[in-house]
C-alpha cells in the first residue's frame, strides 16, 4: 500500500518538464565563484588568496567550527579575487572567484567510471571522510552530512530514510540521479547506513515516478536492508518531518530533530555525493541541476560544477525566453527569486526556474474570509491566518505560543489562500523575530 | 541586463479565489431559487431581484463613500448576502421592506464590520431578524405556494407555516396526532380556513407555507451536495447541526409522542436545511478548525430545537446561528487544528 503522511498537504501541478532529459554534463566554465559559506552553520574560512594556483578537488576553505563544512575548488585556475557575491540560494557570501585554466584535478580523486561497491572504510572513517569532503545535504537545506551521522548521546538511530521524494513541482534531478546512478545512490545509502549504525535503510519515492520505483526497487534486491516505497504523491512529501511521519508512522516532537524518534533523513543526491566522497575520494564539486520552466527550449538536467554561473546553465538549455519574469533558485514552493543570472550555482542549488512573466506576480491581496483552507493544508497543524494576525499586530509572545517555530515554511497555506494573503512572508517575518527573542532568552 | 521580479516564495498559487467560492455559493443556490419562484411566482423572483440589487448598491454606496476603499461589490458576497435575505423573508413582502432588510443587512450587518471577512454576524440573518422584530405582521404572513401551472386549488391566500401552525395548535392542548390528522383552523377575510399539515413529501419538495428559500429541502441538498463537491462548505457543521437536531428532538419525542413531533417533521420544516447548509456554514462567521465547526454545529442544533419548542417564536434557526456566532471567538480558541509532533501529556 502506497504510503503519505496525514495532516494537511497539497498538490500543486507537477510541472515535471525535463524528468526524461538525460543528465548532461555542463562544459567547465571560464570563471566560478565559489562561496565560503554553502552550508548550514559557520562558513568556512579560506585557505587560498589572490593570484594562487588551483586544481580540482583542492580545499581552498577549511571548516569554520562543528556545526560547518570543507569547501573545495570545483575547477583547476588561478584566484582571480576573494569578493562578496550572491549565490543561488539568495544570500550575499564571501566567495573564491577563480580564472578556469585547464581542467588538472588532484591526483587522489579516482575518475574512473567503475562502480565500486565494498566498502572498507569503518563507521568512525566514514564519518571523518564525508567531513574531509565538504558533504552536506543536497535537496536545500546544506546540513553538514557527517553531523548527521554523529548520534547525540542518549539517543538511538533505528533506521536511515533516503529522500527521494522531490515534491517540488518542476525539479528533476534527484529522479534522473536515480534512474542514471541508482546503484551509487544505493551504495551511498550501504555507506551512510554503515556511518550511522544502523541496518535498515527506506528509500521513498512518489508514485508519480514509477520509472524510478521500479528500477530502484529491482536494484535495491541485491542491498541487504534497503527496501524502496511508492508514497502518494502529495506536497511536502519531501520536509523531513513529513517524510517520516510518511514512512514509519512516527511524528518528530516541535523542536525536536528527527534522532529524536530513532530517525535520520538524507537526500538521495546526498546519497550520491556520500558515494563519490567514500569510493572515489571526491569532494562535493559538482552536484546535478535542473534547469527548467514553461517557456524554456530545453528543459534539462545538467551536472554542473559548484560556481558556474546560472547564465551558462540557461544559455546550455536554449537560452532565457523572452517572457522571462522570475528566476528562481530552486523549486516554485520554496525556492528563491534570484535578481540576475551572473549568481553561482551553490552546493544546495538544486533546480534553476524560469517563470514566463505572466506568471511572475502575485495577485491583488484581499480580506481573509476565515475559510480555514490554511489550517487545512498546513502540514504542521498551524494556523497561518492567526499567525499572519498576530505578527502584523508584533505579539510575538502569542506567535511563539501558536507554535510559529513549528512552520517549515512550505508555502503551502499561501499558495491555498483564496484570498492570496502573503501568509508565509508574515510567517516568516514572525518567525526571525521569535527566533531571536528565544535566543536573547537563553543567554 | 534585465531585472526580474523578486519575491518571496511559494511562486505558485493555487486557482483558489475568494470570487470562485462566492460565486459557486450563488451557482449552489439556484435550485433553491427556481423552486421558489415555481412555487410563489413572479413574487418570489421580485423579492430575490431587489434584495440583490438593494445589497448591491448599499455595498457600493458605503464602500465608496464611507470606507473610501475599492469596490469590493464584484466579489459576489453581497449577491449572496441578497438572496439569502431574500430566501429568509416570506414572498408578498412588500419591496420597501425587503430593501430595509438589505440596508440592515450590508450597512449593519457587514460593513460596519470593514466589510467581507471582518462581520461577526451572518449579514443575512442580522438583516432577517431585524426585520421580523420590525415588522412582525408582514414577517409572519405566508403565502400558501400555488405551483406555477396549477389553478385556483385554494380560496386563501396566506396560511402559517407547518411549524406555526404546530406550535399554536399544541398550546391549545391538542395533541400531535390530532393536529396532524384534523389539520388547523383559522379564520381569514371573516371564512373558516383548514389548514393541513402538509406531508412529508410535500414539504421535502417544497409545497407547504415558509420564507420562499426554505421551502425546498431537496432544492437546498442539491446545491448542498454542489457546494461539499466544490469544497466550499465542509461536512463539519451541516451534519452536527442536523444531527443534533435529530437526535435532541428525537428525545423529546421518544419520551412524549403526543406533545412532541417527531425528528424528521423537524428535520423537512421551516428554515433547519437552508440554515444547516448554507448560513452556519457561512466560513466568514463559524469557527475554522473542524472541530470547533463540530461545535459550532452542536450548539446551533440544540438552540434551534430549544427555541422551536420552548421559546415564544416557532421557528429558532436565524436566533440560534446568530447566538453561536457570537460564540465564535471563543470555539476558535479553544478548540485547536491538532498541531503535528504534539508531544501528549500521558
Amino acid at each position: 500500500m502506497l504510503k503519505t503522511f496525514k495532516l494537511g498537504g497539497i498538490h500543486p501541478a507537477e510541472n515535471k518538464l525535463s524528468k526524461d532529459s538525460p543528465i548532461e554534463i555542463l562544459p567547465v566554465p571560464k570563471r566560478v565563484a565559489v562561496p565560503v559559506g554553502q552550508h548550514l552553520g559557520a562558513p568556512a574560512v579560506p585557505l587560498v588568496k589572490k593570484g594562487d594556483t588551483v586544481k580540482v578537488g583542492q580545499l581552498i576553505a577549511k571548516s569554520g567550527g562543528f556545526i560547518s563544512a570543507n569547501v573545495h575548488s570545483p575547477v583547476s585556475g588561478k584566484v582571480f579575487k576573494l569578493d562578496n557575491v550572491i549565490d543561488a540560494s539568495g544570500y550575499r557570501r564571501q566567495a573564491v572567484i577563480i580564472d578556469v585554466e585547464g581542467d588538472e584535478w588532484e591526483d587522489s580523486i579516482d575518475r574512473s567510471t567503475e562502480i565500486k561497491k565494498e566498502i572498507i572504510l569503518d563507521r568512525k572513517s566514514i564519518i571523518n571522510r564525508l567531513n574531509e569532503m565538504g558533504i552536506v545535504g543536497l535537496g536545500g537545506a546544506t546540513f553538514p552530512s557527517h553531523v548527521k551521522l554523529m548520534v547525540p548521546d542518549g539517543k538511538k538511530a533505528e533506521v536511515l530514510i533516503i529522500n527521494g521524494v522531490e515534491c517540488e513541482p518542476y525539479l528533476t534531478s534527484d529522479h534522473r540521479l536515480m534512474l542514471e546512478r541508482g546503484e551509487e545512490v544505493l551504495i551511498g545509502t550501504k555507506i551512510l547506513m554503515k556511518g550511522l549504525g544502523v541496518n535498515k535503510a527506506m528509500v521513498g519515492i512518489e508514485n508519480n515516478r514509477p520509472d524510478a520505483i521500479k528500477l530502484m526497487t529491482e536494484l535495491a534486491k541485491d542491498y541487504e536492508g534497503i527496501s524502496v516505497y511508492g508514497l502518494i504523491v502529495k506536497y511536502p512529501q519531501g520536509a523531513e518531518k513529513q517524510l517520516i511521519k510518511a514512512l514509519i508512522d512516527r511524528e518528530v516532537p516541535s523542536g525536536k530533530l528527527p534522532i529524536e524518534v530513532g530517525a535520520v533523513v538524507n537526500n538521495a543526491g546526498t546519497a550520491f555525493a556520500v558515494y563519490e566522497a567514500v569510493q572515489k575520494n571526491k569532494p562535493l564539486i559538482e552536484r546535478v541541476v535542473t534547469l527548467t520552466g514553461k517557456s524554456v527550449k530545453k528543459p534539462s538536467n545538467f551536472q554542473v560544477r559548484i560556481g558556474t554561473p546560472v547564465a551558462d546553465l540557461v544559455e546550455a538549455a536554449g537560452g532565457l525566453p523572452e517572457d522571462t519574469g522570475k528566476v528562481i533558485g530552486g523549486g516554485p514552493m520554496m525556492g528563491k527569486a534570484l535578481y540576475s543570472l551572473d549568481v553561482p550555482v551553490v552546493k544546495g542549488t538544486s533546480g534553476i526556474l524560469i517563470m514566463p512573466d505572466e506568471e511572475s506576480h502575485r495577485e491583488e491581496v484581499g480580506n481573509c474570509i476565515r475559510c480555514g483552507k490554511c489550517i487545512t493544508v498546513c502540514p504542521m497543524g498551524l494556523e497561518p491566518w492567526l499567525l499572519e494576525k498576530v505578527v502584523m499586530h508584533e505579539d510575538f509572545e502569542r506567535a511563539e505560543k501558536e507554535r510559529i517555530m513549528d512552520c517549515i515554511e512550505c508555502g503551502s497555506c499561501h499558495y491555498t489562500c483564496p484570498a492570496n494573503r502573503e501568509l508565509l512572508d508574515y510567517l516568516r517575518l514572525g518567525k526571525g523575530t521569535v527566533g531571536k527573542i528565544m535566543r536573547t532568552r537563553k543567554k | 541586463m534585465s531585472l526580474f521580479t523578486i519575491s518571496g516564495s511559494p511562486h505558485v498559487h493555487s486557482d483558489n479565489s475568494t470570487k470562485k467560492l462566492m460565486y459557486n455559493v450563488i451557482y449552489a443556490m439556484i435550485p433553491a431559487i427556481l423552486i421558489s419562484v415555481y412555487f410563489f411566482g413572479m413574487d418570489a423572483a421580485r423579492v430575490i431581484l431587489i434584495s440583490v440589487i438593494a445589497s448591491l448598491l448599499f455595498e457600493y454606496l458605503i464602500q465608496k463613500y464611507l470606507i473610501k476603499g475599492p469596490a469590493t461589490i464584484t466579489d459576489g458576497s453581497a449577491i449572496i448576502t441578497g438572496v439569502l435575505l431574500a430566501f429568509n423573508v416570506p414572498s408578498d413582502l412588500p419591496t420597501i421592506i425587503v430593501v430595509i432588510g438589505a440596508f440592515v443587512a450590508i450597512a449593519i450587518g457587514k460593513m460596519s464590520f470593514g466589510g467581507l471577512g471582518k462581520n461577526i454576524f451572518n449579514p443575512a440573518l442580522v438583516g432577517r431578524v431585524f426585520l421580523l422584530i420590525s415588522f412582525p405582521v408582514q414577517m409572519t404572513r405566508w403565502p400558501i405556494p400555488k405551483p406555477l401551472f396549477a389553478q385556483g386549488l385554494t380560496d386563501a391566500i396566506t396560511g402559517p407555516t407547518p411549524l406555526g401552525a404546530l406550535k399554536e395548535e399544541l398550546k391549545k392542548g391538542d395533541t400531535v396526532q390530532q393536529i396532524m390528522d384534523n389539520g388547523v383552523t383559522f379564520i381569514e377575510n371573516g371564512k373558516q380556513v383548514v389548514y393541513h399539515i402538509p406531508s412529508y413529501m410535500d414539504s421535502l419538495l417544497g409545497d407547504m407555507g415558509g420564507s420562499l428559500g426554505e421551502i425546498s429541502a431537496i432544492a437546498i441538498l442539491i446545491g448542498a451536495i454542489y457546494m461539499l463537491l466544490k469544497k466550499v462548505i465542509t461536512w463539519e457543521i451541516p451534519t452536527a447541526y442536523i444531527g443534533s437536531v435529530i437526535i435532541f428532538s428525537g428525545i423529546l419525542w421518544m419520551v412524549d409522542p403526543a406533545h412532541y413531533v417527531n425528528p424528521l417533521f423537524h428535520l423537512l420544516t421551516g428554515g433547519l436545511m437552508l440554515g444547516a447548509f448554507f448560513m452556519a456554514t457561512d466560513m466568514v462567521t463559524s469557527p475554522m478548525s473542524p472541530k470547533g465547526q463540530l461545535i459550532f454545529g452542536l450548539g446551533a442544533g440544540i438552540l434551534t430545537v430549544l427555541i422551536r419548542i420552548f421559546g415564544a417564536y416557532p421557528e429558532g434557526v436565524s436566533f440560534a446561528i446568530l447566538i453561536m456566532n457570537a460564540f465564535v471567538p471563543l470555539i476558535d480558541l479553544g478548540f485547536k487544528p491538532k498541531r503535528f509532533g504534539e508531544i501528549v501529556k500521558k
